[in-house]
């Protein structure tokens, strides 16, 4: 599979995840699905995890809300990005164990420095793993 | 009774591309029976493998989520709409990576662990992935660190900078007689990895400052504090409430000790218990006040201990409690702390946004003490031959140092006892002070100089740089 996104967009993402550093930043990739998923923008959410900062939620009722008002727009729901503060851009076992099969899972690597490496994940149909997929990214001249 | 169900787009490749789904029931749960056995490869992402719906699947009937209906027990109509809802969730490994697999020989080395439910494979895991970073390899860091290298903690880093010393050996059992003189980081990396070779040892051989913390701590999952100052322990509060880190914190002084868990996250932290350092001098360090060597491998293993429940997961953390315990009765008290929110750092509007001088905000160096004439040990063993009639020599240590040791011909006034017993003294005497190691001294040095009392010294280095020397034949401690 592969993800299509600006250079724009990604920068977006790194940005917001050095903002929550320490804590993870999450958020919903919208955009419009098919042999290439094409990313056309990104809706920041607010983490439901307040216990702990290494753990995002995007809680049903938000997502519901999301995908009402990305459908007025002509846009679906086509994965997630999050942060990894302090860890690599790779899903933790809690990532693949919570993860939805098709959608796309976004990780940037945060540490003090800034955001680092930037990756993207799908479910194996199984459930046994994640597998990285490939990220186009368009820059935008 | 048809009811609509409603697929989400990344469960649409399980339904042959159908976004909704006709089908009859009488109630929820029925409904999704048909659903999962029209299209069986939804099954398992819908389910747990007992059968329960995942935490990450919600399902609304029309407009409300079935958990706030019947369950899977709500009747259902023709004509209802029940929509699966994704809840999208994650993190990054910090708190519960499982990846690191156990060895067989590990799988034995930790079977009294593996046997408790609560730790079980799962939780040797997750100590095995853990990364702790333990301030300091002294009294607190000694008992904490064997007891996380023995239960399997992956990655144990260590900040210190000292020497072993032989006073050290009466409580910071992780050195011995055979690593004197050695760093402290290999004397305690040699230790810890014999005791358990799976371990790996970091060593950070530095003094942990404002300027390095942020880097340091920010490697770790969880911080321990086994400081014995001030000035490092709001520095080490301070850059685990910036980065997000749980500190565990233990002190000890003389026959008392304390232990806490802090987390700003979720609870208090350092400074929500105590905003304000202590005047400096107030409370002495183990060097100058003694402390009992078993206290802190009590306070030490608490410490050690919340580490590793911190790690698993498993039962009530001292998360808002301060444990309070006293050797010399045998009592553990319990304070409940709450978090302050006019604390500067962790509070609703904090005033601290990064590191700063602790030093200075501990009052290190601020006033500087009374500075009055020293006298060095040659100087006055040389004026005792000479005018051993005239010389008064004060001792104002206290009398259990005293019985440890003394210099002949001294006389004992304890610094707390001087400014009643000053009619003691003949004001025309040449008088020289003396204590442990020069601070009291000086101090006894200003009472008596405020009283006029003109010709006054202070042994310079005390008692210690006699004996060194001038007096090889006298016990040092």
């Amino acid at each position: 599979m592969m993800l299509r996104l600006s250079a724009g967009l990604v920068e977006e993402i790194r940005r917001s995840g050095e903002r929550a550093y320490p804590a993870e930043c999450c958020g919903v990739l919208a955009g419009h699905p098919g042999g290439v998923k094409e990313v056309v923008k990104l809706v920041a959410v607010t983490n439901r995890r307040t216990d702990d900062p290494h753990r995002y939620l995007i809680a049903p009722d938000d997502l519901r809300g999301i995908e009402a008002e990305l459908r007025s727009q002509g846009l679906e729901v086509l994965g997630c990005y999050h942060s990894h503060p302090d860890h690599p851009a790779e899903p933790s076992a809690f990532d693949t164990e919570q993860a939805w099969p098709w959608y796309s899972y976004i990780i940037v690597r945060v540490d003090r420095a800034g955001a680092g490496e930037l990756t993207s994940w799908v479910l194996n149909d199984d459930r046994s793993a994640m597998s990285a997929e490939s990220v186009d990214v368009l820059s935008e001249v | 009774m048809a009811i609509t169900v409603s697929i989400p787009t990344p469960l649409r490749p399980f339904t042959a591309g159908h976004d909704s789904i006709e089908l009859a029931g009488e109630t929820v749960g029925q409904v999704l029976d048909g659903l999962l056995a029209a299209h069986t490869g939804l099954k398992r992402h819908l389910l747990q493998d007992d059968g329960r719906l995942r935490n990450f699947v919600s399902l609304y009937l029309n407009e409300t989520d079935i958990r706030h209906l019947a369950s899977t027990a709500t009747p259902v109509r023709s004509g209802d709409v029940l929509t699966i809802v994704p809840s999208i969730a994650g993190g990054s490994p910090a708190t519960a990576e499982t990846k690191a697999p156990l060895s067989h020989a590990e799988m034995l080395r930790y079977s009294r662990h593996l046997l408790l439910p609560e730790v079980g494979v799962a939780g040797q895991r997750k100590l095995k992935a853990a990364r702790v970073l333990t301030i300091g390899a002294g009294g607190l860091g000694s008992p904490l660190s064997l007891y996380l290298a023995a239960a399997g903690v992956g990655t144990i880093g260590i900040v210190d900078f000292d020497v072993v010393d032989l006073t050290n050996l009466q409580r910071q059992i992780v050195h011995g007689t055979s690593t004197l003189g050695r760093s402290k980081l290999d004397s305690a990396e040699a230790r810890l990895t014999d005791l358990n070779p799976n371990v790996r040892i970091e060593r950070h051989e530095t003094r942990l400052t404002s300027r390095n913390a942020l880097e340091i701590v920010g490697e770790y999952d969880i911080v321990v504090d086994g400081t014995d100052n001030f000035p490092t322990r709001y520095l080490v509060n301070d850059a685990c409430v910036l980065l997000g880190k749980p500190n565990v914190y233990g002190s000890i002084f003389r026959f008392e000790g304390q232990a806490s868990l802090f987390y700003a996250a979720k609870g208090p932290c350092y400074r929500c218990l105590y905003s304000e350092p202590p005047p400096p001098g107030l409370v002495p360090s183990c060097a100058e006040g003694g402390v009992l060597g078993v206290l802190p491998g009590i306070i030490g293993s608490i410490q050690a201990l919340e580490t590793i429940k911190w790690i698993i997961g498993a039962g009530t953390s001292l998360l808002g409690r301060l444990v309070l315990f006293d050797a010399l009765k045998l009592r553990f008290r319990e304070l409940e702390l709450r978090k302050d929110p006019a604390c500067p750092i962790c509070g609703t509007n904090p005033s601290i946004h990064e590191l700063i001088d602790y030093e200075a905000f501990c009052g290190i160096g601020a006033e500087p003490g009374y500075d009055g004439p020293e006298i060095s040990a040659e100087e006055l063993r040389q004026e005792m031959t000479g005018k051993a009639g005239d010389l008064v020599l004060i001792d104002v240590r206290e009398p259990h140092e005293w019985d440890i040791v003394h210099i002949d011909g001294a006389r004992l006034i304890p610094l707390n006892q001087l400014p009643e017993r000053l009619s003691e003294l003949d004001g025309h005497a040449e008088i020289v002070t003396h204590c442990h190691h020069g601070a009291r001294s000086m101090k006894a040095l200003e009472i008596l100089k405020g009283a006029g009392f003109g010709k006054v010294r202070s042994l310079a280095g005390g008692i210690d740089a006699w004996a060194e020397r001038v007096d090889p034949g006298l016990a040092r401690y």
